[in-house]
């Protein structure tokens, strides 16, 4: 068991580094200077914390670095830190997001502010993924909005006042489920058990509910991760809110927070609920291949390449959510695995169409042509990220997309039968996108479209060297996914009810 | 009460109404100084005066804790007035509202050269009937309270005579608050008459005691009092006259106004539910239920198409009611603490709020339109800042106080069984979002070349002010255990 610091350092980080960037604003590049030291720093631990996880930690269900401290016991308040195979690549991500996003979407209007804002989402982010206790998720979770809804209000395109509030007022309605659903198990606990108020993961996830009732709460959780993640047909927000965010606005929001919808969908609907998961199973699986379906066909109709990415991440996210519902240990740990490998590539394609607006100050598909003859390194690099993304074997995203699909078939084969249709569409949107943007005959402005410069080859050689790893060598981290998943996939087992 | 042969004996514990002897004390001694004075009374020694009562009130609510945990909570007067630590915490509520808005109403007098000393003595006799609204334990006390408490603030609204839409607001006030004061104490005869007695605990008593056959008229005098209530507290569709109200009055009194009559009709409409007619709660609680649903969402909706700040803040406030009511729907010890952890946390809050807001108004208090908040936050960090932070915690953003007070009384509802309740009301919180995110957006967004952006002027006292409401919204957003922990404590002495 190692010690909890590690984590609490993971969140205070970037909260202190936002108040250091604000305190040297005044001086030219410092507080960016400050900020990507952070993200450094971030990176390395969060590397060091994935590397030191050990998953067979005795009688703490696979849960490492945990430690819990009440805050408030009238509120049922308290600081509640554990790291898990399921959090833990989220960890990973949340700092690689913070560094990316800061290297390639750097954006020098009211930089001071504009850094502090993303570091202050890190911090929270990070929190969210750790938080062991679920309403200290809740306020982390909650707390997200506000960075998001200032970045994308501030540094967003034209319509980005309407866009950051279709945002914020999506996800705060929704999670006003999640807030009483979160209550009516705690104080069912506290009817069950006596003591004071408690919202531990462990202490809810053995509250006793009649199946109507654990099925009522499955829905609000769904309803609440389902917002985020987003899961057809709630969805509306995203492509607006993608298309007029900031580059590192769009990459924290798809690439980053649309994880908390998957992972909380996972953690605190399948986990603390585990039967009712099986009754609700086939309805999420239904919505999850619509999303797949949906998301493809409106990716191939997709006027500009953020609403492109958008759609198509909406059809991701959907196998993530199949992935998750399909109540096997194979499909679960595709489904994490692939929300890693979603916001590695989501991150590479979000940079990459940053670089074409820098060039081009568009994104409208059809002002782009032929850019492949001009710019041969950007097409390259698109290249990778897009084949990742179709499935192709050796690529990162094969791997997930492969695993959640036989997951799901042992359990619903119908089911992955239709959404295996899902990989076969991707192909054909993403080749016909690439096929729109980087081929044909360069003309005008795009035939002198700089080439991508060192730095914004730098800053993707990352998101490449994982693509490929993780596609050659997922062992390492399959290894540490799996024990927890299978802890929590096996809970539905009739045990399960009475412990 | 022991009366033998003629005489009546009534012993008075003088720690319990000392709160209300220093305000009320204080606004006679400023009365006659300034009848005697020749000149007009400075304003800064009116000021000063009310700053000292209030500080003064803080210091005995300190002893009365003191008092309370050595030996529990008592009743004295007679059992009119009861010291318990509902009361106690509510009362130190209102002295740090009434200096706060003091400091912020001093300000105010000085740009707007606004002379004499009637502010301050109209404030310090309102309080004084909300103090004594929290501790009453007697219908009839309590009415005494509300009418103290409603006839300075008639007078206050209209204090800057030079306004026509002031005297037009307090006419209003005036009219329809007396219409809810003669529906009150109509409703307490009632209550007299079906249980044969006005005192709080008697009616508990005897409602306690005996089965009442026919409630009608148990039930015509709890609904009126009801109705009386919510008038004061502004819950739809008894919230007609507040955004008028809030309008027409100079804004630091519409401040003063929204945090201290809160907490005194709050803490007298728990004394009487909780207390008097708890054996009721499964009659009067489906009312409040509808009652709910109406001032959650009906606030928060009617707010949306404003773009006045007074007005945005007057809905919000109906909105607020409605959270603040669901704590009172719990009827437990858990809704009670619920309950003054709320009323603790708005209070401060929204006489800073009110203090920004008297600022931007501008000489004359009447730049209120949201435009004119255009680009303050790229003027003006600090005050900018000040002024998102405490929207966002009255949208109940986590970190903020807000937050934990709307948690705080969800968390009531849903262990009494409200969860539809909750849903309910959360849901408005989100509507209501909107309209706190949009002013929000205004703050932050490019300045507009064509509207005047001249710095505003922050004198001393209202920065302090400002100060103290968004460094105790942010440090009870983090830091929320203490509070929460007294008002569990204070309930736990709540006299039933």
């Amino acid at each position: 068991m190692h010690s909890s610091l590690w984590l609490s350092a993971l969140i205070m980080l970037p909260l202190l580094g936002a108040l250091v960037a604000m305190l040297v604003r005044r001086r030219e590049g410092a507080s960016y200077a400050v900020a990507v030291v952070v993200g450094v720093i971030e990176v390395a631990l969060s590397l060091a914390v994935a590397t030191m996880y050990s998953s067979h930690v005795a009688s703490a269900q696979s849960f490492d670095f945990y430690s819990r401290h009440v805050i408030s016991a009238p509120l049922g308040l308290a600081y509640d830190v554990a790291l898990d195979g399921l959090s833990l690549l989220m960890v990973v991500l949340t700092a690689l997001v913070l560094l990316l996003s800061l290297l390639g979407g750097r954006d020098q209007r009211r930089e001071p502010a504009f850094v502090s804002w993303l570091l202050i989402l890190t911090g929270l982010t990070m929190g969210s993924f750790v938080a062991h206790d679920v309403l200290e998720f809740f306020v982390f979770f909650e707390l997200t909005l506000v960075p998001c809804y200032f970045i994308i209000s501030g540094w967003g395109g034209a319509e980005r006042a309407r866009a950051a509030l279709k945002f914020f007022l999506y996800t705060f309605t929704a999670s006003a489920f999640l807030l009483v659903g979160i209550l009516y198990m705690g104080f069912a606990y506290q009817h069950q058990h006596g003591g004071a108020l408690t919202f531990a993961y462990g202490a809810l996830a053995t509250t006793t509910l009649s199946h109507s009732t654990a099925v009522w709460l499955f829905v609000a959780f769904a309803i609440a991760f389902g917002a985020k993640a987003p899961i057809w047909p709630l969805h509306t927000w995203s492509p607006l809110t993608y298309a007029e965010a900031p580059t590192a606005g769009s990459i924290e929001l798809s690439a980053l927070l649309a994880k908390l919808g998957s992972y909380g969908l996972l953690r605190f609907a399948v986990g603390l609920l585990p039967l009712a998961q099986v009754s609700v199973r086939p309805y999420m699986l239904t919505l999850a291949v619509v999303g797949i379906l949906y998301g493809s066909i409106l990716a191939c109709v997709a006027k500009d390449l953020k609403r492109f990415v958008a759609y198509s991440s909406l059809a991701q996210m959907s196998f993530i959510t199949l992935g998750v519902m399909s109540g096997s240990t194979i499909g679960v740990t595709g489904a994490v695995l692939l929300m890693f490998n979603h916001g590695v590539i989501t991150i590479g394609f979000f940079l990459i169409i940053g670089f074409l607006e820098r060039r081009r100050s568009s994104i409208a598909i059809t002002d782009f042509r032929g850019l492949q003859r001009p710019a041969p390194v950007l097409a390259a690099l698109f290249t990778v990220t897009m084949l990742a993304s179709i499935g192709l074997p050796g690529l990162s995203g094969f791997v997930s997309e492969y695993l959640i699909l036989i997951g799901t078939f042992t359990t619903h084969a119908w089911w992955a039968a239709v959404a295996s249709l899902g990989v076969l569409a991707s192909a054909v949107y993403l080749l016909w996108a690439y096929q729109r943007v980087f081929h044909g005959r360069a003309e005008g402005a795009n035939a002198d479209v700089p080439d991508a410069s060192t730095a914004e080859r730098w800053v993707l050689v990352p998101v490449v060297v994982l693509i490929v790893v993780l596609g050659v060598f997922p062992k390492p981290v399959l290894d540490r996914i799996t024990p927890s998943v299978h802890t929590l996939v096996t809970q539905v087992a009739p045990v399960g009810a009475t412990k | 009460m022991i009366a033998t042969a003629g005489t009546l004996h009534v012993s008075i514990h003088y720690l319990v109404i000392l709160p209300v002897l220093i305000l009320f004390g204080a606004s006679l001694v400023l009365l006659i100084a300034s009848a005697m004075w020749r000149r007009t009374v400075p304003t800064a020694v009116t000021t000063a005066t009310t700053l000292a009562a209030s500080l003064a009130v803080l210091v005995v609510t300190y002893f009365q804790w003191r008092c309370l945990d050595k030996s529990g909570p008592s009743s004295t007067v007679a059992h009119a007035v009861v010291l318990d630590g509902f009361s106690v915490v509510a009362t130190a509520v209102i002295a740090l509202s009434v200096a706060m808005a003091a400091l912020v109403a001093h300000d105010w007098a000085v740009r707007e050269n606004v002379r004499g000393a009637e502010y301050s003595i109209l404030a310090l006799a309102s309080s004084a009937g909300a103090v004594l609204m929290t501790q009453a334990n007697d219908l009839v006390v309590i009415f005494l309270g509300l009418e103290i408490l409603s006839l300075g603030l008639y007078v206050l609204v209209a204090i800057d005579r030079r306004k026509g839409e002031s005297a037009e607001a307090a006419l209003k006030y005036f009219i329809l608050g007396g219409f809810a004061s003669a529906i009150f104490i109509y409703g307490a005869a009632l209550v007299y008459g079906a249980t044969g007695s006005t005192n709080i605990s008697s009616v508990s008593y005897f409602l306690g005691s005996n089965v009442v056959l026919h409630p009608g008229l148990l039930y015509a005098g709890g609904a009126l009092l009801l109705v009386g209530f919510a008038f004061k507290i502004a819950a739809v569709p008894f919230h007609m006259w507040s955004p008028d109200v809030y309008e027409g009055a100079p804004t630091p009194v519409t401040g003063f106004m929204a945090s201290i009559v809160k907490v005194g009709a709050f803490a007298a409409l728990i004394r009487v539910m909780i207390s008097g007619l708890g054996t009721q709660l499964a009659t009067w609680r489906p009312i409040f239920w509808v009652l709910i649903i109406l001032t959650t969402v009906g606030g928060a909706l009617l707010a949306l198409p404003q773009r006045n700040a007074k007005r945005l803040l007057a809905y919000s406030s109906i909105n607020h009611a409605g959270f603040i009511l669901v704590g009172v729907w719990a009827g437990t010890v858990l809704g009670n603490a619920a309950t003054l952890f709320y009323l603790a946390t708005y209070a401060p809050t929204v006489v800073a709020t009110f203090a920004i807001v008297t600022l931007m108004g501008g000489l004359g208090d009447e730049r209120h339109s949201l435009e004119s908040y255009r680009g303050l936050a790229r003027r003006q960090p600090w005050l900018g800042a000040s002024l998102a932070v405490l929207l966002l915690s009255q949208l109940g953003a986590p970190l903020t106080a807000g937050f934990y007070a709307k948690y705080s009384v969800l968390a009531a509802a849903v262990d009494s069984g409200g969860v539809a309740l909750a849903l309910v009301a959360l849901l408005s919180a989100a509507i209501a979002a909107s309209f706190y995110l949009r002013w929000t957006v205004v703050l932050y967004a490019e300045p507009d070349d064509e509207i005047d952006v001249s710095r505003v002027v922050v004198p001393r006292g209202t920065a302090l002010v400002i100060g103290v409401g968004v460094g105790l919204t942010l440090l009870l957003g983090v830091w929320p255990g203490p509070l929460a922990a007294l008002a569990q404590h204070a309930t736990v002495y709540f006299t039933p």
